[in-house]
């Protein structure tokens, strides 16, 4: 298990694995690097959404266009809760960081659009609160051979439920409870409706080519086989 | 007598094959002037061998990706000249502290920033070492023939292994693009070093317990049942995180230690007429060549001059410039910056002789007529031991008079 710099990145600190705890935003060059050099290993990159989204965006989006055999877990909480309380690249528009103290005039990505549109082969969204849920799509995610994403929805009560006053961490489980929508209620819900409703369960999922195969191939190729 | 195996090759190539020859089986680059034909010649002859290649999307991952696949057990190497080496600092510490071995070759340019790509420049010497945010340790070999690209990326790869230290192998455009005759024939069969494994079972095994010998840690590759936890935080012998002080000092000091007690094992250094010399010049990469020459040339003139290249930069040969301080009366350092190996000389001679630099900035090699003249320069300031006023400058003649 690799991670980078963050909250969520502490993470392989608590599992039994070989874990590796690396730099910000890198966790998925660490990870290609051991992928790459040893096909055989399962190689899961827990990571945060400033962690991939921001300094490591360039990282998962080449890692999702190579289809490499890779399950990425992003802790996603909507702002940057090791540092206090900045605001990342998923956090919502007009929503209060500390470095948006008269709310965020950025926009938002969408992690699971962004993956699949990178090259993802299979992309799931959870959340903290329908814990039966995740870690199915996780397992589903670790199946895939190819490149998976797993966008997980987390709460910082401590700093975005604090700043944006939506309450306790136990509040922040209700939001999600009440936001989440199955991809088939989304279809028979227009925009206005579906507002800052957040689509879970697996989102794509189409088997593709994988990296260490490819490279198999070429391997195959360079000694006249 | 066995047939020789002589080639003519490009110094990238001698270093690509060299990477070859020491084991290497995984290379992450990004395309970068001068140094691309190192990738490009590993990205032909790593599958080949069963090795792996990856082109990755920038520097900072090239450099993550070797230290991932070093820790299943692969030797890695990346290859990169001046803006991709500042990109691949944070991660050349995080190799350093969580000591994974892997070598990372800087065919210098001129700098900084875009500077000039296809001119050879030495203006990386003192960031190799220092480059990475935090005291840390490092090895850097300076390289100044096609030979020495072979040897030295092989020698790189053995002390990486042996010290569990990133090993930074300077080059730069002149040397690398260069083509010579190289005889591998000795060259092929320089002894490997393997990274040191553990000797006891998993259960057993504490990943940052260094043998007390070395103060290396003996390290267990990953995916070999031997599950560990590795970070870039401050950490423990277990290697996870502690804030107590006596455990941050002691991981500081073993890093240091691991080094510097073993520093005579690792400095090399070329010396050439030292025996009898007034003059001793102090030159690297490409420079030393053109100021071996001008060595010859300034004894054919009756200048007792000799010369010092040091394959080993850090550690530096603080010990050697310290013995020959005593001997000589001045040291000469030309090199292609304002001036950065000088101030180690100087410090190195701790005042028993001058120390005088000569800087080329114009990216184009140093021609041995211009060491010469400084040779000359520098001999006559030693025979008359006139005023201050009169010390040589620093720059070259050539900048001189093209500024004048």
């Amino acid at each position: 298990m690799v991670s980078g710099i963050g909250c969520s990145s502490r993470a392989p600190g608590y599992v039994d694995f070989n874990t590796l705890h690396t730099t910000h935003g890198r966790a998925i060059p660490f990870a290609t690097g051991i992928k790459l050099a040893k096909p055989e290993m399962t190689v899961i990159v827990v990571t945060g959404d400033g962690d991939c989204a921001a300094i490591g965006g360039n990282h998962l989006i080449h890692a999702a266009r190579r289809n490499i055999d890779l399950t990425v877990v992003v802790f996603n909480n909507f702002i940057y809760g090791m540092t206090s309380g900045q605001y990342s690249p998923t956090t919502p528009t007009g929503a209060i960081g500390t470095t948006a103290p008269y709310g965020n005039a950025e926009r938002p990505f969408d992690l699971c659009k962004l993956a699949e549109a990178a090259g993802a082969t299979y992309v799931a969204r959870g959340t903290a609160y329908h814990a039966r849920v995740l870690p199915n799509l996780i397992e589903k995610a670790i199946l895939n051979k190819g490149f998976s994403l797993v966008d997980a929805i987390t709460q910082c009560p401590v700093y975005f439920g604090r700043m944006n006053k939506v309450g306790s961490a136990v509040d922040m489980l209700k939001w999600q409870r009440d936001h989440a929508v199955s991809r088939k209620e989304a279809e028979t819900l227009s925009p206005e409706e579906m507002g800052a409703r957040l689509v879970i369960g697996e989102l794509y999922n189409k088997p593709a080519p994988e990296y260490c195969e490819l490279y198999e191939k070429v391997m195959e190729k360079a000694q006249g086989k | 007598m066995s047939e020789r195996n002589v080639k003519f090759m490009q110094g990238n190539e001698a270093c690509a094959e060299g990477a070859m020859a020491a084991g290497c089986r995984f290379f992450a680059g990004y395309p970068i002037t001068p140094s691309s034909e190192i990738a490009e010649i590993l990205a032909r002859r790593l599958p080949q061998v069963g090795g792996k290649f990856i082109q990755m999307e920038d520097e900072i991952a090239s450099m993550a990706a070797i230290c991932g696949a070093s820790l299943v057990g692969v030797k890695a190497m990346t290859a990169t000249s001046g803006p991709g080496f500042s990109l691949k600092m944070e991660n050349l510490g995080y190799a350093s502290f969580t000591e994974i071995p892997c070598v990372i070759v800087n065919v210098m340019r001129g700098g900084p920033s875009t500077g000039s790509p296809t001119s050879p420049a030495q203006g990386d010497v003192l960031q190799a070492r220092w480059g990475t945010h935090g005291d840390h340790p490092v090895i850097v070999l300076s390289c100044s023939s096609v030979r020495d690209l072979y040897e030295l990326t092989v020698k790189s790869f053995n002390l990486s292994e042996r010290f569990r230290v990133p090993v930074v192998l300077l080059t730069d455009e002149i040397v690398a693009h260069m083509r010579e005759k190289v005889d591998l024939t000795e060259l092929e069969s320089i002894e490997l070093v393997e990274r040191k494994k553990p000797a006891c079972p998993p259960e057993e095994y504490v990943p940052y317990q260094a043998d007390p010998e070395t103060d290396v840690p003996p390290m267990a590759n990953f995916g070999e049942g031997y599950r560990y936890h590795i970070t870039g935080l401050t950490h423990d012998e277990t290697g996870f995180t502690t804030q107590k002080p006596e455990k941050i000092a002691a991981l500081h000091e073993r890093l240091y230690r691991k080094i510097e007690n073993h520093r005579h094992e690792i400095i090399e250094t070329r010396n050439y007429y030292l025996d009898d010399a007034q003059i001793a010049v102090f030159a690297y990469g490409c420079t030393a060549r053109s100021a071996l020459r001008a060595v010859r040339e300034a004894r054919e003139r009756g200048i007792r001059a000799g010369l010092i290249q040091p394959v080993t930069m850090w550690p530096f040969p603080d010990e050697l410039i310290h013995e020959v301080a005593a001997q000589v009366d001045v040291f000469l350092v030309p090199e292609m910056n304002m001036g950065m190996m000088v101030r180690e000389v100087e410090r190195a001679a701790h005042g028993q002789a001058e120390v005088f630099g000569q800087s080329l900035v114009t990216w184009e090699m140093f021609t041995p007529a211009q060491v010469l003249a400084k040779i000359e320069e520098v001999h006559n300031w030693v025979m008359s031991k006139t005023t201050s006023e009169s010390r040589p400058s620093r720059t070259s003649g050539a900048l001189a008079a093209a500024t004048e």
